[in-house]
């Protein structure tokens, strides 16, 4: 099993003993645990400021739900991949659980899981701060909301290169055949 | 950590920040200042208001109008706000808020105990105090004969307490030692604030740095000239200027021995912030000092809105509002004494 790996390293030894189920499973938790702490951080971030802004002008309620949706769309992304790396996900027999291809599958699966779910995790914060600003702003001089999401639309974009990428690291996750 | 506030600021202040913008919305633009301008008579001013957030303030009072009652109605709109703000806030806001009314406190205490070295009753003194700064013991300042007497019986029992152990003395109150209390107070009170807005940080800390300097130095130059002529020492008077803000150390003790306006004015001339205001008096004239230190501050006030996530927000808002309500009061003084050629000598337009 490690007759490639250097022997001076125990670190080494030690983290290609970890199973590649764990590491897959750890990488699917990540993916949908994250983008959700991401999404939920960005909607009280907009939703504060939100309500308290509509006080004084309660016009802004409707338009400015759009920020509220956009930081949701971060979550939906992290449960679409969450859903696609567990498809992934197949069992291999006990002999070749420490091969290299299954490891390389294994640690695939979890660098996809940790891209969606990092890239989630700042996406929805900055959406949701921008968002807290466009309600702000929207509430004081309407002509600025339009402007202000095309902010947000960038902002959005940064959830959506995160799940390209784990999309195509994923795709490569090929456990060895049977 | 400043610059990753936004990530935590909306849990506990978000919804009041966005308050607070709300109210700045509300405040008398341009346009209301014109018509107000206008106006002939109290009614009308009254008229004009109704239109404005001062409307369910105003709309009981019975017709012949006083300033006085003009000025107390908008001023209880203030204090409405600020308690439904304190009510609703946490740690550390609404320790923050409580600082922002210090002040009035001061000014409180020194009016009554003023009032009572002159003989005047304490209903009619209580009624002319600030509702900002009252607190519960204030009617027993009447009874102190001096300061120890003063802090021993009812100020030790209010915030203001730290503020007195650099002017406890077992001199009389008179005039003189009224004023200079008046300063050490506030001058302890701007410290503190300046202290505990450090310690909050990150932009907060750094907006109410500058606002709280600006005051500093405004006040330091006050002292100076209202002190040029009297028989307040050099040492006297380097004693009642802050320890922080653009003039300390060095501006401080080349104002200490300043004897009349033109040398306030080589002084002030090096700092470029402070000759830009001094800049629009010309040669001997002071009258115009107050306002042009106004206007300043209202430039300065409204930059603090430029930033979100930060708590110099409510400060820029009471302040504007008490400065909405100075230009009321002038306004409503020049209308009633048929003054109005004068009414753009004092008043401060905010937008």
């Amino acid at each position: 099993m490690s007759a490639m790996m250097a022997y001076s390293s125990s670190w080494s030894r030690a983290l290609v003993a970890i199973s590649p189920y764990t590491f897959s499973a750890v990488g699917i938790a990540v993916a949908i645990g994250v983008s959700v702490l991401g999404a939920a951080w960005g909607i009280y971030i907009t939703g504060s400021s939100l309500i308290g802004a509509a006080i004084k002008a309660p016009r802004i309620t409707s338009k400015n739900l759009i920020s509220v949706i956009f930081c949701e769309a971060v979550a939906i992304y992290g449960v679409i991949v969450a859903i696609i790396l567990q498809t992934k996900l197949e069992s291999v027999p006990t002999k070749s659980i420490y091969e290299p291809e299954s490891l390389r599958a294994g640690y695939a699966i979890f660098a996809s899981g940790l891209i969606v779910g990092f890239a989630n995790l700042v996406c929805g914060l900055c959406v949701g701060i921008i968002g807290s600003s466009c309600a702000l702003s929207d509430a004081q001089n309407s002509s600025l909301f339009v402007k202000i999401l095309v902010i947000e639309i960038f902002g959005s974009a940064l959830g959506l290169f995160g799940v390209i990428v784990g999309i195509i690291m994923s795709a490569q996750a090929t456990w060895p055949a049977k | 950590m400043y610059g990753f506030e936004a990530l935590t600021f909306n849990i506990h202040g978000g919804f009041l920040e966005a308050i607070v913008r709300g109210h700045r919305s509300g405040l008398l633009s341009t346009a209301d200042y014109n018509n107000l301008c206008q106006c002939e008579t109290l009614d009308d001013i009254k008229m004009h208001l109704s239109a404005t957030e001062y409307g369910p303030y105003l709309q009981n009072e019975p017709s012949p109008l006083h300033t006085t009652t003009i000025v107390e109605k908008c001023t209880l709109k203030l204090v409405d706000d600020y308690k439904n703000m304190l009510c609703q806030a946490t740690e550390p806001l609404s320790t923050f808020l409580e600082y922002i009314t210090y002040g009035h406190m001061i000014d409180n205490v020194v009016l009554i105990v003023t009032g009572t070295l002159h003989e005047r009753d304490v209903q009619e003194l209580l009624e002319k105090c600030h509702p900002l700064g009252m607190f519960d013991s204030i009617a027993t300042l009447a009874v102190a004969q001096n300061m120890r007497e003063l802090y021993r019986l009812v100020l030790v029992d209010t915030p203001l307490a730290p503020y007195f152990s650099e002017c406890i003395t077992s001199e009389d109150l008179d005039d003189m030692n009224i004023e200079i209390m008046r300063n050490t107070l506030y001058k302890a009170y701007l410290e503190d604030f300046y202290r505990f807005c450090q310690k909050l940080g990150g932009a907060t800390a750094e907006i109410m740095s500058d606002l709280l300097a600006f005051e500093a130095d405004r006040r330091a130059v006050n002292i100076t000239i209202n002190s040029i002529g009297t028989e307040l020492t050099r040492d006297d008077r380097r004693k009642l200027y802050s320890n922080f803000g653009l003039l300390y150390p060095y501006g401080h003790e080349e104002l200490a021995v300043c004897e009349d306006i033109d040398q306030v004015r080589a002084v002030m001339e090096k700092y470029p912030p402070y000759q830009s205001i001094f800049a629009k008096l010309s040669y001997g004239e002071s009258q115009m000092l107050d306002k042009a230190f106004y206007e300043e501050e209202v430039k300065r006030l409204c930059l603090a809105f430029e930033q979100q996530f930060h708590y110099a927000v409510f400060f820029a808002y009471m302040r504007l509002r008490e400065q909405e309500i100075r230009n009321l009061m002038w306004i409503s003084e020049c209308v009633a004494q048929n003054q109005k050629s004068r009414v753009h000598d004092s008043v401060v337009f905010i937008f």
